[in-house]
């Protein structure tokens, strides 16, 4: 059993997180976007070996934040609130 | 010297003491050009290049591996061919793949040990019962063989599943695929690189891709630890693996990697002799011709390259199976692994050609790559040969994505992935 470090709750079991997709993903703003700007956002994923930058949320307290992570160790390299009184 | 495989030539070879057996493919070196490279030697790679070679006479053809053949998720699934699908378009896919299988084992002159005992996906409810008899009749009317069970089929079929009362998923019936089973997985990657290798194909192994070769905006070749290798075309069939390949040749795929877990216990006398998919549970399980209860389930929830699993996944996996079978409570696991599967927002696989003009997919078969190999194999092949989409494989090209005419089958296969 791996241990995540939520930015608000501390180191908890990995069974109470769930993965939320690519960090940096911006939605596509504007009317007259391009078809394959659309389907870049919403299918197309970086989806990296080695290091990656992503979006979970701890589903206890309901909190998003960023969690940088190796995808061959699993080895977490930081936790980040997402932006309010709590940024990093 | 023994080229063919027959009970003769193992008669006779039993009176020569097993001397004259051949190597059952070459190992080349790679030559500088090729007229195809296929990356990835497993499973779908192999069945490229060997249709490659049969169906377009095209012979001049390398598989390249960076490990060993067979030695990614070919070697790693739970051996279950079925083509129990719901969409017209993965029914033309998944039934072209299982009659190749039907016939594999004399295709290859190789004993694939193709084992068609049926597979019952259960239904837990009066509401799964409604949508079981939706997928027969769709199977049946695309013409793949389908019946609806009650629970006294059920229990024919599957004596030793937890009937008991107080059961928590009980059996109100099933789809049945009597055409269903398992092949040795082993088997079909050997037995087509035996076959394409007699073909005058190059399997060449550790053997790892570093770059591609773009000239003019086209891929030309690869670069690779055993150097440069060039080639009019290139297919790469590299499940696990799709998007960093995909990265290389500058662009991105709708793929994410996750493990997919399995495990198989102690070898036991025989006791199942069908294949069981209890969606209640999240669990299927079958039992090899050596005896060991194989078991899997579904996804790890951690986006992941590491080919091991994580320990909350098995868990629920091996609760899941105490739960159908109370019988399997005394077994040892022997062995517990994990592949790296590409899995597709639509849970469909991806086969055409690449945003890099003459580099060709064949990728995000998810979960399910193990019973799609030849139709894989079969639909690359023809990309290579002719830079083309057949009827089969266009309706899974990659621009299904901007197009929205996805093919969601994630409901169709009963396992959430």
């Amino acid at each position: 059993m791996q241990l995540f470090p939520c930015p608000f709750c501390g180191p908890r079991d990995e069974t109470e997180f769930h993965y939320g997709g690519d960090a940096g993903n911006v939605r596509p703003d504007g009317a007259d976007v391009p078809i394959d700007r659309w389907a870049g956002y919403l299918y197309l994923r970086g989806n990296p070996k080695g290091t990656a930058r992503e979006i979970w949320v701890h589903m206890n307290c309901g909190e998003f934040f960023v969690m940088e992570r190796d995808t061959v160790t699993h080895k977490v390299l930081s936790s980040t609130a997402l932006g309010g009184e709590h940024a990093a | 010297m023994t080229r063919r495989y027959s009970a003769l030539s193992l008669f006779k070879e039993g009176l020569a003491g097993q001397t004259g057996w051949k190597q059952a493919w070459r190992s080349p070196e790679p030559k500088p050009s090729y007229d195809a490279i296929v990356i990835g030697g497993g499973g779908h790679g192999l069945a490229t290049a060997y249709y490659l070679a049969k169906n377009h006479n095209i012979s001049r053809v390398a598989v390249l591996e960076k490990g060993w053949i067979g030695g990614g998720n070919t070697g790693r699934n739970t051996t279950v061919v079925r083509s129990n699908y719901y969409y017209p378009e993965s029914v033309e896919l998944y039934g072209l793949a299982h009659r190749l299988y039907e016939g594999l084992s004399k295709d290859l002159n190789y004993n694939v040990m193709l084992s068609q005992r049926g597979m019952i996906n259960l239904c837990h409810s009066t509401a799964e019962m409604e949508i079981g008899a939706r997928t027969v009749n769709a199977m049946q009317i695309n013409c793949i063989d389908a019946e609806l069970f009650s629970p006294e089929d059920v229990r024919r079929v599957a004596p030793i599943y937890n009937f008991s009362p107080d059961a928590r998923f009980p059996v109100f019936g099933g789809i049945w695929q009597g055409r269903a089973g398992t092949a040795r997985h082993d088997a079909v990657a050997w037995g087509y690189a035996r076959a394409a290798s007699r073909l005058g194909v190059d399997i060449i192994q550790n053997c790892e891709i570093t770059d591609f070769i773009i000239e003019g905006g086209r891929c030309r070749g690869v670069q690779t630890t055993r150097g440069p290798i060039r080639a009019e075309r290139v297919g790469m069939a590299v499940a696990g693996h799709s998007s960093v390949l995909a990265a290389k040749a500058g662009f991105r795929l709708p793929i994410n990697s996750y493990a997919l877990q399995a495990c198989v216990s102690e070898p036991v006398k025989p006791i199942l002799d069908t294949v069981v998919l209890s969606p209640g549970c999240g669990v299927y399980v079958s039992q090899s011709d050596k005896g060991e209860i194989v078991i899997g389930g579904g996804l790890d929830r951690i986006p992941s390259y590491a080919q091991r699993g994580n320990l909350p996944t098995l868990e629920a996996v091996i609760a899941g199976v105490l739960e159908m079978f109370p019988i399997f409570g005394q077994l040892k696991l022997m062995r517990q692994w994990a592949g790296i599967v590409d899995v597709v927002p639509d849970s469909s696989p991806i086969i055409g050609p690449s945003p890099l003009p003459n580099l060709f997919l064949n990728c995000g078969w998810g979960t399910g790559g193990f019973k799609a190999i030849p139709a894989g194999g079969t639909l690359l092949a023809n990309l290579l040969a002719t830079g083309k989409h057949n009827d089969v494989s266009r309706p899974f090209d990659l621009d299904r994505f901007a197009s929205g005419r996805l093919i969601d089958e994630a409901a169709g296969s009963g396992i959430a992935h």
